[in-house]
């Protein structure tokens, strides 16, 4: 791995008093899963809003290399991380756009595309043909992932009346169709059955193996991370506790400790 | 709700009902030669709880069959979605189709003409205010100062530049949506309840303005003698300065002043078409599905790459520059503008009209708007009783319909449509 994909140096993000993130560093390599781990208010999902926009960090860097462009996602507006750096993400508390359609939900991914082919509204009111071949191959891609995810037959139905599983998919999808470098899953396992996860997990590999997609998931069910990661990154307190393979990090006594709390505990006795 | 408890609670109602009524209605004072009598009218008392009652135990009743068998809208299969929008389709063009030969009907007089005209205006601002609230779920309180401005532009750019009302259209749009992304920019970061206070207090900033600055707008007085349009520099006088033609002249027709009406009513028809394509025709684009996707989750929005002060500043401009047409239509068809044309009461039934029609929907609008203003000319007879009844009457529509008269949403895109290209 000489040149990753993400990499984080020294992220610090501190909300008054409270560092929720601590000095964490760490790479995401392309094409490949990376989980990050760890405890309840680990700070977790503040890394992947730090890295995603949603929040400033209040020290260090997270350099994207995408296309060959560098991107310094501290510095960017929160929506060009998406348009320009190409970074996507899902949501612990699934965000889609309910009340529209399945389909909807897809081509508004494909906003920037659509928007630059529609001449910014002007060319797309006149029915330019370029407009219409530009909808036509978004929907195309909409269709291509609706049949991964198993979901073509429910395009056109709101997205908020499909089961939950569904919605965890089509919340993927719709971060796939905006075509990322990274693509950043926040718990993309919950509230799923044994099935569904599995079914999660082949997923996964399809989007890293055919597609390149590096991967950056936040996930609690070990037998996701354990199964498909490529590499793991450990937060305890915000702090980074350990880095490596799977293999490596299910044997770190760090990471043992921090979840068990065995130390702690002798600490206490 | 069962029958009993239907009863019992209009019971409740009408209880409150003979409180309220006892003393305000019951008792009259009555002048008797030397001392002050007193009257009652307890046959009145009676009437009012046996309405309120009965009333009740009605929309009670009703409402419990409802929830009963509930009706979910939007729960509609796809197929009975084709079929509403087809039914949609049909009745929107029927509309268009009336409204085209409405002036040519024997039953078109004066008063006809002008009313129809009234409910296009109203037509075409619910449109313009449909794309601030109905897509992008912005509640916009003071939609009125848009109209204002197109108003006062129109009739300060003809005074003071002499620029005639084809000029001065697209100009007044312009500045109507200036004023729109003014009123964006700060308030980019609310939503709901506080948007609609802002947006409320723009409104009115916008009118004591207009009334204040007497030096520039007239102040109270207004602005008078503002041009009328010219059917392709055709006057619609009775007599033409020395060289030029009339309307009436120019086609061998008797002089008549109706000429001028209907001349007027396919204008703001034109306008309303242009507007309803256009609103039509966003909501499927790019920039459309953004702003109905930012009503829906503004997170997730920027998650997929969405500027959201852009959307947000378009929708506010482009709600706004029709507004701005719509005013400059008015100064146009008045003659004479003044601040009180544009107080807080026309946002309200603007607002009202979005909301009675069913936020987003096109045609609802055309309903909603026929509604709220035939309403009240169709109720002038109960003298200062109409407001009572246009009042009850939207009251029992948002019983009767709480999503509005079309408050199912159709798809601005559907799979179905898209055939699988040929392998």
């Amino acid at each position: 791995m000489n040149q990753p994909l993400l990499a984080v140096r020294d992220l610090t993000m501190r909300f008054g008093g409270l560092v929720a993130v601590d000095r964490v560093s760490f790479d995401v390599a392309g094409g490949a899963i990376t989980a990050v781990i760890g405890p309840n208010g680990a700070g977790k999902t503040t890394l992947f809003n730090c890295l995603t926009g949603f929040y400033r960090p209040s020290a260090g860097s997270m350099t994207l290399v995408a296309d060959g462009h560098r991107y310094a996602l501290e510095r960017m507006q929160g929506h060009r991380i998406n348009a320009q750096a190409r970074v996507a993400r899902t949501f612990q508390n699934i965000r889609l756009f309910a009340g529209m359609t399945v389909l909807e939900n897809l081509m508004i991914a494909q906003h920037g595309r659509l928007m630059r082919a529609s001449g910014y509204t002007f060319l797309g009111l006149i029915g330019w043909p370029g407009y219409r071949r530009a909808e036509a191959d978004a929907v195309e891609r909409a269709r291509y992932w609706l049949g991964r995810m198993n979901l073509e037959d429910r395009a056109d139905d709101l997205a908020g009346q499909l089961p939950y599983g569904a919605q965890r998919r089509l919340e993927i999808a719709r971060a796939l169709c905006t075509q990322p470098a990274l693509l950043c899953l926040d718990e993309p396992a919950a509230g799923l059955n044994p099935r569904e996860s599995a079914e999660l997990n082949e997923l996964l590999l399809f989007i890293r193996r055919e597609h390149g997609v590096g991967i950056l998931l936040i996930e609690h069910d070990m037998s996701v991370v354990m199964g498909i990661s490529d590499h793991i990154v450990v937060l305890d307190y915000g702090r980074k506790i350990a880095d490596g393979t799977p293999a490596e990090v299910r044997a770190d006594p760090a990471v043992i400790r921090a979840y068990l709390g065995e130390d702690e505990e002798q600490g206490a006795a | 709700m069962s029958p009993l408890h239907a009863v019992r609670d209009a019971a409740i109602a009408a209880f409150v009902a003979l409180a309220v009524a006892l003393p305000i209605v019951g008792v009259r004072t009555v002048d008797t030669g030397a001392v002050l009598g007193v009257d009652f009218r307890l046959d009145w008392v009676a009437a009012i709880v046996a309405t309120v009652f009965l009333g009740r135990l009605c929309v009670l009743l009703w409402m419990g069959r409802r929830e009963r068998a509930p009706r979910q809208a939007g729960m509609l299969e796809t197929t009975a979605l084709g079929w509403l929008a087809l039914i949609g389709r049909f009745l929107a063009y029927g509309i268009m189709g009336f409204a085209l030969i409405l002036p040519m009907m024997s039953f078109a007089d004066r008063y006809v003409v002008d009313t129809a005209t009234q409910v296009l205006i109203y037509v075409m601002l619910g449109w313009g205010l449909n794309v601030v609230v109905g897509l992008a779920g912005l509640l916009d309180l003071g939609y009125v100062a848009f109209y204002a401005v197109g108003a006062y532009s129109y009739a300060l750019l003809a005074q003071n530049f002499g620029l005639n009302f084809w000029q001065c259209l697209p100009l007044a749009g312009l500045f109507a949506a200036f004023f729109g992304i003014l009123l964006g920019f700060p308030v980019l970061r609310l939503r709901g309840d506080y948007l609609a206070i802002v947006t409320l207090g723009f409104g009115e900033m916008i009118r004591i303005i207009l009334n204040n600055w007497a030096s520039f707008t007239g102040g109270p007085n207004g602005l008078t003698s503002i041009p009328r349009p010219s059917f392709f520099g055709l006057e619609f006088s009775r007599s033409a300065p020395e060289g030029e033609q009339t309307f009436h002249q120019f086609f061998g027709l008797e002089y008549s002043t109706l000429h001028r009406l209907v001349f007027m009513y396919y204008l703001i028809l034109i306008l309303a078409f242009l507007t309803s394509w256009a609103v039509g025709r966003m909501r499927k684009l790019p920039v459309g599905r953004a702003w109905e996707a930012l009503r829906e989750d503004e997170i997730a929005c920027q998650s997929l790459g969405i500027n959201r002060t852009m959307t947000k500043l378009t929708a506010f401009a482009i709600g706004a520059s029709f507004g701005g047409f719509a005013g400059s239509f008015f100064a146009t068809r008045q003659g004479f503008i003044s601040p009180e044309s544009f107080t807080f009461i026309e946002s309200a039934t603007i607002l009202a009209i979005v909301v009675l029609g069913g936020m987003g929907s096109q045609v609802g609008v055309v309903l909603a708007a026929t509604v709220l203003v035939l309403l009240p000319e169709v109720f002038r007879d109960l003298a200062h009783y109409r407001m009572m009844v246009f009042g009850l009457a939207m009251v029992l529509i948002m019983i009767w319909r709480p999503k509005g008269f079309i408050g199912a949403r159709v798809p601005s895109i559907r799979l179905a449509d898209f055939r699988r290209p040929a392998a």
